[in-house]
């Protein structure tokens, strides 16, 4: 920070004034609060999750009896694609998003994420590209390439109309704003953590969320790169997938899969983040095995760029390389029981309280582990002959991706539900939320086990009835609807708990981490002093110093009280101000984005955004007061 | 306890690492590129050599004119180098020279490549005519963005300094965007590897198309 007035700082003329109230639709729309931000993403993204469930009670209506016809098969295309990209990329991303921006900072001593602004642009172009994306079902129908999109399936010849390119333009929009946040938390964690913070003391959760943004930060581009590539071929003609040309649709199933594979463990790291920061606290017992999860987090992320051609076993890629791909792909089994005998270890002799939160964590680890040994069946390319694109596969995924990071989800929901909001959910509501959603779960996925090896095949939008399909497809779709009463009973407890508030307290289960240090909600500027940190789970030992000094035993809690923020003088804060040119280059890029698919005038409108936002973001001043410039 | 403090963000408060924020994020920015640019450098090896039709690199690229293109990127990265160097000494006079003259070589490298573009466009080498094609002119066209995109950056430095606003105190800043311009350099020195020296030669391929046969 400079310190020399600087009389000639230039200024974009504004066109708007910059937002200065704390309250209101200015406030929302240029806010650099990482914990409004997360609030936003976490909104969004359970707005998507419901259009995902309700694409996907569509498939299993369709399903439910043989030779039905609920859906046209053109329809059933469109909605298993969109059920597939929304919930990975517009749910359980933007989900993790939400639990990064709001925990991250809070638990590594931070006032905020090292960019704010950066933060506020991933926001928002993640909610504009994700709506340009649902634009394309109400303009000639949506895309119907499945979520990976081979060519030449979604080539122009075989699918023209603007679904894909939709699909694809989304895609990449998404991408802009995953990075950004890949970047953002990447520096934040190395750069921001609090005096005493070192790496091998950070809470699991953060280093699953470092690991998770490098990996977004590597893999993201690749996809960016195919996704132009598609594009190219299908706006200007060119040959990258057009085997007239000498070009090779197997291309594509290489580097989408070589983006997809570290995508999945994109997916499921934060979720055993969560999980390694919920089973301590409600056992009572420090994680078991620290540093074997933080390196297991660490293998897996390195193994799962080694493995991509799992995904194409049946290809004809030869016997050396199905071998070679199968030894990693077994090879990731490794680090994964490493960390699922450290939670189940992490239970073993504590004493444990089996709350909603906690439930939910149990339920990741036991299904979670079903998914995983079906993954291994297929890691095998001998069987995963037989299992290609059947039932079974539709099966695994769904138990790491559902039983697996949606139920870690809902358990962090619970969990650091009265940190964002300072009251309780109501834990019988809860209960029966994990019941349903776990009996749901289970009888919807289950039986695709079997349906799967007994051969129905995936992406069929109907079969025979003497296939003997029927009784298992009439119960997963019984399943599915469970799994939406479960999700109507969460969004009720929601209401119904905000309406008879139980107020939560800083600290309500007595936890281990750095965010609970502090009241809740937190004040925007999260820490009135920034902690020193000594320990692992510094909270934990500071309440009880005895453990230190190896009193396991009828040790005391010190009278210590979550940190006090009612009489902070407000004068004396310098956070980052309001800004909206991150607003304004999401739009910007969204248009241009659009623009390519119908006109350049688009296109030039939308840079034209972009590039106001970006002139007007680098020279107003991050605080209007100190007049740094950043 | 709590009321004098003064609540702030930023590094004054949390620096981990001594390493400014920004720093890293751009190490960390170019880190992801290099994964961009490597899955399009990828796809064009992969694609070597498979053009069903002409015209092929050996009809087409001119080594001794993009010779001179690359001399003049490549120079250009010493310019930052030097511009950086008078920067940080408070020497406005070169610092501004050099800025300049870095802004000019961005653009004389560009002017090449659109002279290239066109020159091909007439030589009947376009995206859509076979693979080779394909891949060059994505390539290097993103490459291009990136130069251009570097060069905006360049000149929006260069009128800072011009107003004062980019001084010795803040050369960070131009250091930043030196990093990036770097490594837009060392790309296309892959890029003038790879696409025009070891390709230069490449013709009908030897022995025909492998899955057709003689061509």
């Amino acid at each position: 920070m400079s310190t020399i007035s600087k009389p000639k700082q230039f200024q974009l003329p504004r066109i708007f004034p910059r937002p200065k109230s704390h309250k209101g639709l200015w406030y929302w729309l240029a806010t650099v609060d990482h914990k409004k931000i997360g609030t936003m993403y976490g909104l969004v993204a359970f707005f998507w999750f419901l259009v995902g469930g309700i694409e996907a009670l569509l498939i299993r209506l369709q399903l439910g009896q043989a030779e039905s016809s609920i859906l046209s098969p053109e329809v059933y295309n469109q909605m298993f694609t969109m059920h597939g990209t929304t919930m990975v990329f517009l749910v359980v991303m933007p989900l993790s998003a939400a639990f990064f921006n709001w925990i991250v900072p809070l638990q590594i001593g931070a006032r905020d994420v090292a960019f704010p602004r950066l933060n506020a642009l991933s926001l928002w172009v993640f909610i504009f590209g994700s709506i340009l994306m649902n634009i394309s079902w109400f303009v000639g129908g949506a895309p119907n390439g499945g979520w990976f999109g081979y060519p030449p399936n979604s080539s122009l010849g075989f699918n023209p109309g603007h679904g894909i390119t939709y699909w694809v333009m989304g895609l990449n929009i998404l991408g802009v704003a995953s990075i950004a946040a890949g970047l953002n938390f990447i520096v934040t964690i190395i750069n921001m953590r609090a005096p005493g913070m070192h790496m091998m003391r950070m809470p699991v959760f953060t280093w699953m969320t470092l690991i998770t943004s490098v990996l977004i930060v590597l893999a993201l581009p690749i996809l960016a790169v195919a996704g132009i590539q598609l594009t190219a071929d299908r706006i200007y003609g060119t040959n990258f997938f057009n085997s007239e040309a000498g070009g090779d649709p197997i291309f594509w199933q290489h580097i989408f899969w070589l983006f997809g594979h570290p995508e999945v463990y994109i997916l499921i790291l934060p979720a055993m983040g969560i999980v390694s920061e919920v089973l301590p606290t409600f056992s009572r017992k420090p994680l078991f095995g620290y540093t074997a999860i933080v390196f297991a987090g660490l293998v897996i992320g390195f193994l799962g760029w080694f493995v991509w051609s799992h995904h194409m076993f049946t290809v004809g890629l030869g016997p050396a390389a199905n071998t070679a791909f199968t030894v990693t792909t077994m090879l990731i089994a490794i680090p994964t029981g490493v960390k699922i005998f450290n939670w189940i270890s992490t239970l073993w002799g504590g004493s444990i309280k089996l709350n909603t939160s906690m439930l939910f964590s149990i339920g990741f680890i036991a299904m979670f582990t079903i998914g995983g040994l079906s993954g291994v069946t297929h890691a095998a390319s001998p069987s995963d002959t037989q299992q290609q694109d059947t039932y079974y596969v539709v099966a695994h995924f769904h138990y790491v991706l559902f039983g697996g990071s949606i139920f870690a989800i809902f358990s962090g929901i619970y969990y650091w539900w009265p940190k964002f909001t300072g009251w309780l959910l109501d834990e019988k509501l809860g209960k029966i939320s994990f019941i349903l959603m776990f009996i749901g779960f289970n009888l919807q996925f289950g039986p695709m086990h079997w349906v799967g090896l007994n051969g129905m095949p995936r992406r069929i939008y109907t079969y025979a009835e003497d296939m003997g399909w029927e009784g298992s497809n009439l119960a997963a779709t019984i399943g599915g609807f469970i799994i939406a009463v479960s999700v109507l009973v969460f969004l009720a407890n929601v209401i119904l708990s905000k309406r008879n508030k139980q107020n939560s307290g800083g600290d309500p289960w007595d936890a281990r981490t750095l965010e609970w240090s502090i009241s809740s909600p937190p004040p925007h500027y999260n820490f009135v002093e920034i902690p020193k940190v000594n320990n692992i789970d510094d909270w934990w030992y500071r309440k009880y110093p005895e453990l230190l000094e190896g009193n396991n035993q009828n040790f005391k809690k010190q009278k210590i009280e979550v940190e006090d923020s009612s009489n902070v003088d407000e004068s004396k804060i310098h956070l980052p101000d309001l800004s909206y040119y991150p607003l304004i280059i999401g739009i910007g890029l969204t248009i241009a984005g659009l623009g390519v698919m119908y006109t350049y005038a688009l296109v030039a409108i939308g840079l034209i955004m972009v590039f106001w936002g970006s002139i007007g973001w680098s020279t107003e001043p991050v605080n209007e007061d100190s007049k740094e410039h950043h | 306890m709590s009321t004098n403090v003064t609540i702030q963000h930023g590094e004054e408060i949390n620096n981990s690492t001594g390493v400014s924020a920004k720093k890293l994020l751009m190490w960390t920015f170019l880190g992801s590129d290099v994964m961009f640019f490597g899955t399009f450098i990828a796809t064009f090896m992969a694609y070597r050599n498979k053009s069903l039709v002409g015209p092929y690199p050996e009809d087409t690229l001119n080594i001794p004119i993009t010779s001179v293109s690359t001399f003049v990127l490549l120079m250009s990265s010493l310019g930052i180098v030097l511009a950086l160097h008078y920067l940080k000494e408070a020497r406005m006079g070169l610092a501004k020279f050099w800025l300049l003259m870095v802004i000019i070589m961005g653009i004389g490298f560009i002017g090449f490549q659109i002279y290239e573009f066109s020159h091909f466009a007439n030589m009947g080498m376009t995206p859509q005519v076979n693979l080779f094609g394909s891949t060059f002119f994505t390539l290097t066209s993103l490459h291009g963005a990136h130069v251009s995109l570097g060069i905006l950056w360049l000149i929006f430095l260069l009128i800072n300094e011009y107003r004062g606003n980019l001084n010795s105190e803040n050369a960070i800043d131009l250091e930043i965007a030196g990093l990036y311009w770097h490594f837009v350099d060392i790309v296309w020195i892959v890029i003038f590897a790879l696409l025009y020296l070891i390709t230069a030669n490449d013709g009908v391929p030897p022995g025909g198309i492998p899955w057709i046969g003689g061509h």
